[in-house]
């Protein structure tokens, strides 16, 4: 295949960016999109041109270090898949690419398509764990789980934090990478005692980093490679909800008190 | 020369850590907080040990190359992880998983180490699930178990076929409940580049920044390397694209012993190659094999034929047929290089006939599809996801690739290398797999490490240790930095013609071919003879674009590069040297009739630690010998 690629340049977090336009000839349909940022790139390197930056790791879908807008859509094309897993039989011959990375407030470009996204580690920061020091913990099976509960934690758990729900969010919200944390901790029996506390400082630290309100466009479950489901929203917003509210008793009762 | 006394406690096995806890100093409460740890790597071992630390008061500071420590590559791990919980009341026990590791290992581990292993892994399990790990449950709550490669009884738990991240999130939440708290000072994109010894003693870092470029100086009472494994000196592996030996090979440059280099992984269920420019090759979980019957044409005309046409009779099954007691589920060196020599043999199937069928059919019929996608439907998509090819209906193709390193930097019981407070953990050492390890058992070994050992290990070493006080400016830090950033300026200078990656890609064919899966004396010494070859192109006529003082993924990837070029001379060499085939290491030459590992246990029965002995000098082999005291040294049969 030969492809025309529209790439966003940027070379250092307060350069100037630009699309930069380079053709790519004899691509062939069983490459990953990396495996064909890769050749790119070596092609790039031949001819004493700077590469094309970006995150990438596991290139199995899971360690969530990748993640481009690909023609617009976060990972590209197809539903459930990262970049690293999306393959070049998805486009044809003669495709024009439109590349860019993340955009976000929260995300600020450190070069290319790499993007700051050490906002997603401070809101887990904030509360994103049951805390469990290493060594105090009862025996496995003396707390049951229910399988549905062990389910539905897991389905939520299963979020890889590489930000496409925010680069696809009009509002450029984290809420759906937050509630997948919520979720999964929050329908455990282990994550119970930290439950209100957990949504109160994520919440609250998800605002802090600058990402927009969710105001449930739904473009987030879309994008999610994983697929994350919106339900996790709902739970996280009932969470919040009666956080607040035993929050507000609490203070008038130690008002009171 | 190196203290290679292992510090295994004597006496009864079953006693050995208990009484090696109590006989271990400790640091008192309010003393912890005065020394400063660094742990570089935030895989299972980094992160928990990271953690850990922090929470007993200890100051961390913890490093990782990628953009968050959650990325690292144990996030991978698919299928599962064991302990002696016998939960399922088949017959499991502490001293049944010691045996099983030890001789899956090929007994080319140590006693104490393994049992150790076996003794915490029911510690972990309840660990992770008070941290909310949501591993897999039966409908009455309690936690399930299934079997996995190389065991007969159900020891493994898992999380669906995302065991690794779902255990290394649980750590990596622990370790960011710590930084929060202001316990661990956390360094994301920062690349570890040199060791700083001072005194025989070690005592900090370099880094790279890899945002900025910045080279800089780390000061500290003990350092931890959980940097992993060097499975990528063969290019096309199943680990990350940033994997690489960079830490453990700086360290044994500055006297570190080097344990069984030789000793690598081939995992047997990989998705094969399907081109030139491939990057990597993904795993699919051997957790497949426990209902896939794996198979190849009995005839190789047959091999161009769709598998839907070739009659069950022109079949061979070859691992129910050369094993029936393991079959399919047989440990993965031996599932390997079955594989392999079907392959030799002109039976592959797929392009470059380097693939056999991994079939369903037979599982789908006898539970019904909706089974099967319950219990592989995500490993099902992936493959479809790559190959366009639907499992459901046409069988898998599969072949070996390279996986996992049993070998790693030599360290005593107390995890702690040659070098004094330089502690090595999870993949980046070389204790507990011998040979080879059993499925399952990695992610056990990192949070064994991580979790349980090390806090109790490294509190003995900083307790007992007189530290005089070091500032970064010290002379050694200033020639560490010195030598980081000549090494950069050098990269950049060389402006020649080839990419960093076309070597790393030539070195790992090399690598396959002559030190892979099956190795003889005349291809290592041909491997020997190249890479110096090979090395010395690479200072002439690399290219690396860029500067060293901005990100720069060509700088970054050179470095790894030119570290794989030396280590790979010590794998050849110590396979070279090890006349015998043992787990993950088969000589040709040292077979049985029907082509089995023949173990030399007379003359190998030790650990091989080599020694740095300086640039173009060739290292020093030291022996560190192995006692079996309580089990006996059989061969390891699976048929």
């Amino acid at each position: 295949m030969r492809l025309t690629l529209h790439v966003w340049r940027q070379p250092g977090r307060d350069a100037p960016g630009r699309i930069v336009e380079y053709d790519a000839p004899d691509i062939s349909p069983d490459l990953s999109f990396l495996e064909m940022l890769d050749l790119v790139n070596e092609r790039l390197i031949a001819k004493g041109e700077d590469p094309i930056a970006f995150d990438h790791d596991c290139r199995e879908g899971i360690c969530g270090s990748c993640g481009m807008m690909i023609n617009g859509s976060a990972h590209g094309p197809m539903k459930l898949t990262t970049a690293c897993q999306l393959h070049m039989r998805t486009f044809k011959d003669g495709d024009e690419i439109w590349v860019e990375p993340w955009r976000a407030k929260a995300f600020p470009v450190i070069w290319d398509l790499v993007v700051d996204r050490g906002a997603l580690d401070r809101i887990i920061q904030a509360g994103g764990f049951i805390s469990a020091p290493t060594g105090g913990a009862p025996d496995g099976n003396a707390l049951p789980v229910s399988k549905q509960s062990a389910d539905e934690a897991m389905d939520a758990a299963a979020c890889i934090g590489c930000g496409a729900c925010v680069a696809a969010c009009p509002n450029a919200s984290a809420s759906l990478f937050t509630a997948a944390k919520i979720t999964h901790l929050g329908v455990l029996p282990q994550g119970q005692p930290e439950r209100w506390r957990r949504a109160l400082a994520m919440v609250k630290q998800m605002d802090l980093e600058g990402f927009g309100g969710c105001t449930l466009f739904g473009e987030c479950m879309e994008a999610c490679p994983k697929g994350i489901s919106l339900d996790t929203l709902m739970r996280m917003n009932r969470d919040y909800l009666v956080a607040a509210v035993r929050e507000r008793e609490e203070r008038a009762e130690a008002g009171t008190g | 020369m190196a203290d290679l006394t292992s510090r295994t406690p004597s006496g009864p096995l079953a006693e050995s850590w208990d009484r090696h806890r109590f006989e271990m100093k400790l640091v008192s409460p309010a003393n912890k907080r005065r020394y400063h740890v660094l742990v570089v790597g935030s895989g299972l071992a980094g992160s928990s040990a990271a953690a850990s630390l922090s929470e007993l008061g200890y100051g961390v500071s913890c490093f990782c190359f990628q953009d968050s420590p959650r990325r690292a590559h144990s996030i991978a791990a698919q299928g599962g992880i064991n302990a002696a919980k016998n939960y399922a009341n088949d017959g499991d026990s502490v001293w049944r998983l010691f045996y099983d590791t030890i001789k899956g290992g090929d007994f080319r581990a140590r006693e104490a180490n393994v049992y150790r292993l076996a003794q915490i892994s029911v510690n972990i399990i309840d660990q992770c699930v008070a941290q909310g790990v949501p591993f897999a449950r039966e409908y009455g709550g309690l936690l399930a178990n299934r079997s996995f490669g190389g065991a007969q009884v159900a020891r493994t738990f898992y999380a669906r076929g995302q065991t690794g991240q779902q255990l290394l999130l649980g750590a990596y939440q622990a370790l960011e409940k710590e930084i929060a708290r202001g316990g661990v000072r956390m360094y994301d994109r920062h690349e570890m580049l040199e060791l700083v010894v001072v005194d025989g003693r070690a005592r900090g870092i370099v880094t790279r920044d890899l945002v900025s470029g910045a080279v800089e100086a780390h000061v500290a009472d003990a350092v931890v390397l959980a940097t992993g494994g060097y499975a990528n000196v063969f290019y096309l592996s199943t680990n990350a694209k940033g994997c690489n030996v960079t830490a453990t090979w700086r360290a044994y440059t500055r006297g570190a012993a080097f344990g069984n280099p030789c000793f690598t992984q081939i995992h047997p269920t990989c998705i094969p190659q399907a081109g030139e420019h491939q990057s990597k090759l993904t795993l699919m979980s051997e957790s497949l094999r426990n209902d896939g019957r794996v198979w190849v044409p009995k005839r190789r005309e047959d091999c161009a034929k769709a598998p839907g046409d070739i009659a069950e009779g022109d079949r061979d099954y070859f691992l129910e047929r050369k094993y029936p007691s393991f079959g399919n589920l047989s440990p993965r060196d031996i599932a390997s290089r079955a594989a392999k020599e079907v392959c030799d043999e002109g039976r592959g199937v797929g392009p470059g006939g380097r693939g056999v069928y991994l079939d369903f059919a037979d599982p789908i019929q006898r539970l019904g599809e909706d089974v099967i996608r319950e219990r592989y439907g995500n490993l099902f998509e992936m493959y479809e996801r790559i190959t366009a090819e639907d499992p459901y209906h046409s069988p898998m193709r599969i072949y070996p690739a390279a996986h996992y390193t049993m070998g790693g930097l030599w360290v005593d019981y107390n995890l702690m290398s040659t070098i004094p407070g330089l502690h090595v953990i999870g993949e980046a050492n070389f204790s507990d797999h011998g040979a080879n390890r059993l499925g399952a058992s990695a992610l056990m070994q990192g949070l064994a490490d991580g979790y349980f050992v090390l806090p109790y290990t490294i509190g003995d070493y900083l307790a007992s240790a007189k530290l005089a006080p070091v500032a970064a400016d010290h002379a050694e830090f200033r020639r560490a930095i010195e030598a980081v950033e000549a090494r950069t300026k050098r990269l950049l200078a060389i402006k020649g013609r080839r990419t960093v990656d076309s070597f790393h890609r030539e070195l790992g064919h090399l690598m396959w071919e002559k030190c892979g899966m099956a190795r003889n004396a005349a291809g290592l010494a041909q491997a020997l003879e190249r890479i110096p070859a090979l090395r010395a192109e690479f200072w002439e006529n690399v290219t690396v674009p860029g500067s060293g003082a901005a990100l720069n993924q060509s700088l970054e990837k050179a470095g790894r590069v030119a570290d794989f070029l030396e280590f790979a001379e010590l794998i050849c060499r110590d396979a070279l040297h090890r006349e015998e085939s043992c787990g993950g290491h088969f000589r040709e030459e040292h077979q049985t009739e029907d082509g089995e590992a023949k173990r030399d246990d007379e003359q190998f029965t030790y650990v091989a630690a080599w020694e740095y002995a300086g640039a173009g000098k060739d290292p020093v082999l030291r022996k560190e010998p192995l006692q079996f005291d309580s089990v006996h040294l059989a061969t390891r049969s699976y048929k």
